[in-house]
């Protein structure tokens, strides 16, 4: 971890902790937020963590960009990484099926793994959290196992419904509302991600681990799971 | 009698009812939202006397955006020149306006900028959903249906206050739209710009860059000579209000209001809040210039700004 300091826009700056992704950041990033949140306080008006950086966007009629930068560098001057414990881990069931997951038979193929092997593997790790964007409560997760890893669609769909788990590259997530999007979609949760996010409490936040377990279309369905097919690519 | 409102008899392309923007929620992965050109919208509930980040309508082009209303009521409408009318009479842009019952206040084609806000008594009554009433289409949240919609024909706008106290824009008060001819947008250099070449930083600023017709809400396209960085892509951050963003084929994009809350194309720096309000007033094919400012010049600025409604 080596701190440095970045000018984003007139009233923002970017905390870089790290370089490149990995599991291990979300410790320290997550203690980073923490003490941000605390020294800022009413001058704070947004603090985005994600992968490797935190931007804190403060409020300029309270602090000037002088204030503003030593009162980040005083905030981490002794920061030690959060208590791995503190995340808490989630077990999202998933209808894997190719009506609602049409790249379900595609990854697999690509990993040399029948779907039944490729849905074991997706399930087999606890996912860390690294960051909430794209949209409300959608959380960025990884990383997957490099044999199941598949870069993105080349042509995004126009639609992939609520709920929608798919894979990019290493990472995976949930769809949490019908959006556009590009990821390679292998199943369907009922777990209602949106409805938490608008609440303002979110049912996944950085520095969480995600465990995904398969289900049948019955225990889907039992959970008020949206069975409507998943339009084909546009 | 009913509640006193206003109807949409017809929908124009894109009215949303925006207020200053949902804050302290970046981190859910919601974005900020809000009126595009927040200074027009402030002056536009200042001159109803109302508090200055009351909810009101952000009126796109017009396109003919009708609204009949009930009862007598005070509005006030700052920001683009829409053409607009009352009962085929041409409205003062930037100043408050009495509309009696069975009147019609029709929003045609932008003369000047390109988007109206129209405050209402108190502000516009609609759901308030995670510390705002702001609408954003993408996230589905905002909006009097709950679902981040723009206004549809047959919507019922109602609002909070029921009376104004209307103030006249004080002696000599400009409210500067752009210029079809040089509109400087000043940008604060972020610390990414040392991965752009030295050709790139110069071009940046020693170029008119041209508005593209791709433009909306989250972000705004300038087309000109290419930018170069060094960086491919980086590893997706956060982003603020204004960040100027250069993909791979080199022409910024300028995040604005409803962007995404992370992302990972590097960045040139970013606009100033002054500037995007600006933007959000350029139509497409307008020449803009960026101009480098420290961040402690643009607070400088952004707080003269504030103390204008003191």
């Amino acid at each position: 971890m080596k701190l440095r300091l970045e000018t984003a826009a007139m009233d923002a700056l970017t905390v870089r902790l790290f370089d490149a992704i990995d599991e291990t950041n979300m410790a320290w990033i997550m203690a980073a937020d923490e003490a941000l949140r605390r020294a800022f306080d009413h001058a704070l008006i947004d603090l985005i963590p994600s992968y490797t950086t935190l931007l804190v966007h403060y409020d300029c009629q309270k602090l000037t960009f002088a204030q503003a930068t030593t009162l980040v560098r005083s905030a981490l001057r002794n920061l030690a990484p959060a208590d791995s414990q503190q995340g808490q881990l989630h077990e999202i069931p998933v209808w894997y099926d190719e009506s609602v997951g049409p790249e379900l038979p595609i990854v697999a193929k690509r990993a040399g793994l029948s779907v039944e092997a490729l849905i074991e593997r997706h399930c087999s790790h606890d996912y860390c959290v690294f960051a909430l964007g794209f949209a409300p409560g959608y959380g960025f997760m990884g990383l997957v196992d490099e044999a199941i890893a598949t870069p993105r669609l080349k042509t995004p769909r126009r639609r992939v419904a609520a709920g929608s788990v798919g894979i990019a590259d290493r990472q995976t997530a949930i769809y949490p509302l019908l959006s556009p999007g590009g990821w390679n979609i292998l199943g369907r949760t009922a777990v209602p991600l949106f409805e938490h996010a608008k609440r303002g409490e979110p049912l996944l936040r950085p520095g969480d681990k995600v465990r995904f377990k398969a289900i049948s279309q019955s225990e889907f369905e039992a959970a008020g799971g949206d069975t409507t097919p998943l339009e084909e690519r546009s | 009698m009913s509640h006193p409102m206003l109807t949409v008899k017809q929908a124009g392309p894109l009215a949303l009812i925006q207020d200053a923007g949902r804050f302290g929620v970046g981190h859910l992965g919601v974005t900020q939202g809000g009126a595009a050109d927040w200074i027009a919208f402030r002056w536009a509930n200042w001159l109803l006397g109302n508090p200055l980040e009351s909810a009101a309508l952000e009126i796109v082009m017009g396109g003919n955006l009708t609204l009949v209303a009930n009862s007598d009521v005070r509005l006030a409408l700052a920001g683009a020149d829409l053409a607009a009318t009352l009962d085929d009479q041409p409205l003062a842009p930037n100043a408050s306006f009495m509309m009696q019952a069975g009147q019609t206040l029709v929003f045609r084609q932008p003369k000047k900028g390109l988007r109206a806000y129209l405050a209402f008594p108190g502000g516009l009554d609609a759901p308030t959903v995670l510390g705002s009433q702001a609408c954003t289409a993408r996230e589905h949240i905002g909006g009097l249906h709950e679902d981040g919609k723009p206004l549809k024909t047959g919507d019922q706008l109602t609002w909070k206050g029921s009376s104004a106290t209307p103030r006249q824009l004080p002696q000599g008060t400009q409210i500067p739209l752009p210029d079809a001819e040089d509109t400087v947008l000043d940008m604060v250099l972020g610390s990414q710009a040392a991965h752009f070449a030295g050709r790139s930083l110069f071009d940046a600023f020693n170029q008119p860059w041209t508005v593209d017709q791709r433009a909306d809400r989250m972000g705004i396209r300038l087309t000109g000579k290419a930018l170069n960085s060094r960086l491919d892509g980086i590893v997706s951050e956060g982003i603020p209000l204004g960040a100027v963003q250069i993909p791979p084929d080199g022409q910024p994009i300028i995040l604005m209001n409803d962007r995404q809350t992370i992302g990972g194309y590097p960045r040139l720096g970013a606009l100033t809040p002054i500037a995007c309000a600006r933007l959000a007033q350029c139509l497409p094919g307008t020449k803009v210039r960026l101009q480098p400012i420290s961040a402690t010049h643009a607070q400088a600025a952004y707080r003269k700004q504030l103390l204008r409604w003191k």
